[in-house]
């Protein structure tokens, strides 16, 4: 027996999407992820100063907001051959890192745990405690996350201004000076953090769930330990998230949070504290020239699929009947023509953590290892926020000048909480002259290529299994959540 | 109260914004403490799919009584008049038509941030989505719902201006209306809620000492005031940015860099870069509101040969080269 479900409005998920399902025998024989929404960003920006970039690119999302900022910000320093002081760079990595951490962290509470909260898990032995807990809106951690999350926007506050929407990431630097008063502010909102995530997040400090390497020490660890991460554990266990959700298994990142000064490191070229490469069965070297992005089943005008540094954005304006494959807004981008999935385990993946690693190879990429890799990411980057922060030098420059050139062709490569996040700039005669951006969700929630293949959340729906009637089927739910997406930036 | 929530072509930013707001229980807490339920967000609620639609639908028709509808993003229009850039999931139907069913439904209508009331920066450029605000287009009244709408309970949509929102703009207004405590003339011209737009983003400026003596900042990360080079227009947007911090203790001028005037309508396209300040014969175009030009030309001429060193060095630097004496006794 077939049929087809279509969900949406599909919610806790940041933006439009709504996911098509053909159903056979009880599971997911095939499925269409649909961005509904066309904004038109990369059209916005044409004909713009250059700088006004950096007003206009953060605009695309208010929860990657800082990421969109700092991959215009790269771009343009790429375009003047700049480097920033390091402080600049601390500081910049510093408000990148508290971003990202606390979208996981909004990632997990908000939009990922509610969902076992649900009534239809009542049977579970775990339910009380989840729905107790986790349930939208009202669960008790919510009075815990909310408050601990607005205080460490705090740094935020000091580095940048506000978030969303801040000015202060720039080619050159950042633009608020951080006095050494301020920088002993700065070590005590880490230390308030640290503290919510060992007794709330995780029952145990950062140290010891990082030093975690395989799937038994694992499951040892969360054995009857109090926190949420391990209670994550449980029910995941229970429920089988190690083998639900697999993509293509090749795993995309940028590189993330520059280490050194070197030349090129303002664009993102020298070493990381997570790696940029590419992982597919084994680790390879990343090639910028081997992306490209096509359209035969957007609503988008275009023929071959194309390097973003050439790329196009052409909206159908009437002619939607003319493209009956046509099923989302969102381009179908490639790594040397295959479907790539990027984010936390993609780059925990490609730097080689050990659990993580683990975990694929069991049972490749899956919701588990996804939920995994954003948690140890908090664990594994607040201690390197605070060795930044110790590293800045009050007195010494923020932000270098420059002078923009008339013509530059640019990239600037970052990670964004959700992956990888590229922008592409041409600067002709002083303004921008063509801008395209490729985000992670762009990645995850790619819809078919020319070729038919599927993107990474279509394969992983397949197969899953769906009881006789449901219409949002619980299994759907988490690997869609499972990638965290973003969908206002996935087409911007 | 019940508060249905949507969300059009936004970035989703004001409800991150929102969701930082400083209580010691969190926002959610905060709102239900003050009697109002969530029936619908999309990015907070446990619905999802059918689920969501069938609550809408029940909205949309009047099954489902509710007090507050809460937009936002910007009101995509096109292509041709059609909204199909942007169709509410599931539903296949436009988001602009479900907004104009929801609006004629609620006691009260709220724009969240500078896209819902006046369009924002989806409308810069071309406008090729022909996005525009609820009840403005830009600076022109209309938008999507006329300029004659009113909500059930009397009031015109309610603008909560900003890119994005400050959670207190939001939490104040809906606490008021909570409380019946929110009458029309708490509305601004731009039917913004006073009591963020009574003030000037100057009001409570860190870089003041600087301004006064026009010590301006020549580049980025410079202390000076940032009206005279670097695209300020604090001096000239209505809201309580620095009287009432982000972030428990920052701002943009804090942070460092202009304020662009985002709460007001039209910001997205200010006509000049926006970290310059474009300026006639010298003098920056955007004067202070309320003042004269003459005035501010001899002010600005009078103070800035009256700068002490102090203040001139220290606008140039990205922290202070000079501290401020110290007096010996007290000061009289």
């Amino acid at each position: 027996m077939s049929r087809r479900l279509t969900i949406g409005p599909f919610n806790r998920v940041e933006g439009d999407l709504e996911v098509s399902l053909d159903i056979a025998d009880g599971r997911v024989a095939s499925a269409q992820v649909c961005s509904s929404l066309y904004r038109g960003f990369e059209q916005i920006l044409i004909a713009k100063h250059p700088l006004d970039a950096l007003v206009i690119v953060p605009r695309i999302c208010g929860i990657c907001s800082v990421s969109q900022s700092a991959a215009a910000a790269a771009a343009l320093a790429d375009a003047t051959g700049l480097q920033m002081p390091i402080n600049g760079r601390l500081a910049s990595q510093l408000i990148l890192a508290c971003e990202n951490l606390a979208d996981h962290l909004t990632h997990f509470y908000l939009f990922f745990m509610p969902d076992f909260a649900r009534a239809a898990y009542r049977t579970r032995p775990w339910h009380a405690q989840a729905e107790r807990r986790f349930k939208a809106d009202v669960g008790e951690a919510l009075r815990e996350v909310l408050p601990a999350r607005a205080d460490w926007l705090r740094l935020m506050g000091y580095l940048a201004g506000k978030w969303p929407h801040s000015l202060a990431l720039q080619p050159g630097g950042t633009t608020r000076a951080i006095t050494a008063t301020e920088k002993v502010r700065l070590l005590t909102v880490l230390r308030e953090f640290r503290a919510f995530l060992s007794s709330s997040v995780f029952g145990d400090t950062l140290e010891n769930v990082i030093a975690l390497g395989s799937a038994e020490q694992l499951a040892a660890w969360a054995q009857g330990r109090t926190g949420d991460f391990p209670r994550f554990l449980e029910i995941a266990a229970d429920l089988g998230l190690e083998r639900m959700g697999r993509g293509s298994d090749i795993f995309l990142s940028y590189g993330a949070y520059v280490q050194q000064d070197q030349p090129g490191s303002a664009g993102g070229d020298g070493p990381h504290l997570f790696a940029r490469g590419v992982w597919h069965g084994g680790a390879q070297a990343f090639d910028d020239t081997l992306i490209s992005e096509d359209v035969a089943h957007a609503w988008l005008f275009g023929e071959q699929p194309l390097h973003p540094r050439h790329g196009e954005t052409r909206p159908l304006i009437a002619e939607f009947a003319e493209q009956p494959d046509a099923y989302t807004w969102c381009k179908a981008p490639r790594y040397d023509a295959a479907v790539a999935e990027t984010g936390a385990l993609a780059r925990q993946m490609v730097n080689g953590q050990p659990l993580l690693r683990a975990l694929v190879a069991a049972n490749g990429g899956s919701v588990l290892a996804r939920v995994v890799a954003r948690l140890f990411e908090i664990a594994l980057v607040v201690p390197a926020m605070e060795n930044w922060v110790r590293a800045l030098t009050p007195g010494e420059p923020f932000c270098n000048q420059w002078q923009l050139p008339d013509q530059a062709s640019a990239v600037g490569l970052v990670e964004a909480a959700r992956g990888a996040l590229g922008h592409w700039l041409q600067i002709d005669g002083g303004k921008i002259a063509r801008y395209q951006i490729i985000a992670p969700t762009t990645w995850n929630f790619s819809p078919r290529d020319a070729g038919g293949v599927p993107g990474a959340l279509e394969q992983a729906l397949v197969g899953l299994p769906v009881g006789e009637g449901e219409t949002v089927p619980l299994t759907v739910q988490h690997v869609v959540r499972s990638f965290d997406p973003c969908m206002v930036c996935t087409v911007h | 109260m019940k508060v249905l929530w949507l969300q059009a072509a936004g970035c989703g930013g004001c409800t991150q914004s929102l969701l930082g707001a400083e209580n010691r229980a969190g926002v959610l807490a905060q709102f239900a403490d003050a009697g109002l339920e969530l029936l619908l967000h999309p990015g907070l609620s446990e619905a999802s799919g059918d689920e969501a639609l069938a609550l809408l639908q029940a909205a949309a028709n009047g099954e489902l009584p509710f007090d507050i509808l809460c937009v936002e993003g910007a009101l995509l229009r096109g292509p041709k008049g059609s909204g199909r850039f942007q169709l509410l999931s599931g539903s296949g139907r436009p988001v602009i038509d479900w907004v104009r069913e929801l609006a004629a439904r609620a006691q009260h209508v709220i724009a969240i941030g500078s896209c819902t009331a006046f369009g924002g920066i989806i409308s810069s450029g071309e406008n090729l989505t022909d996005a525009c605000g609820l009840q403005f287009d830009g600076d022109q009244a209309g938008g999507l719902l006329g300029p004659d709408f009113r909500a059930a309970a009397g009031l015109p949509v309610i603008n909560v201006a900003g890119c994005p929102v400050h959670p207190g703009w939001v939490v104040d207004s809906l606490l008021a209306l909570a409380l019946g405590a929110f009458s029309e003339s708490e509305l601004d011209a731009w039917q913004r809620p006073r009591s963020y737009t009574e003030q000037l983003v100057h009001h409570g400026c860190p870089r003041n000492e600087y301004y006064e003596f026009k010590a301006s900042a020549e580049k980025l990360s410079d202390l000076g005031c940032l009206m005279e080079n670097m695209g300020c227009k604090g001096t000239q947007a209505n809201a309580d940015c620095n009287l009432r911090p982000w972030n428990g203790v920052g701002s943009c001028v804090r942070g460092g860099f202009a304020c662009i005037s985002c709460t007001e309508p039209g910001f997205e396209e200010p006509g000049h870069p926006f970290m310059e300040t474009p300026k006639v014969a010298g003098i920056p175009m955007g004067l202070p509101i309320d003042m004269p030009k003459a005035w501010f030309v001899a002010l600005a001429a009078l103070s800035k040969s009256a700068t002490p060193r102090r203040v001139r060095e220290n606008s140039r630097s990205d922290h202070p080269l000079i501290l401020p004496g110290t007096r010996k006794g007290a000061p009289k």
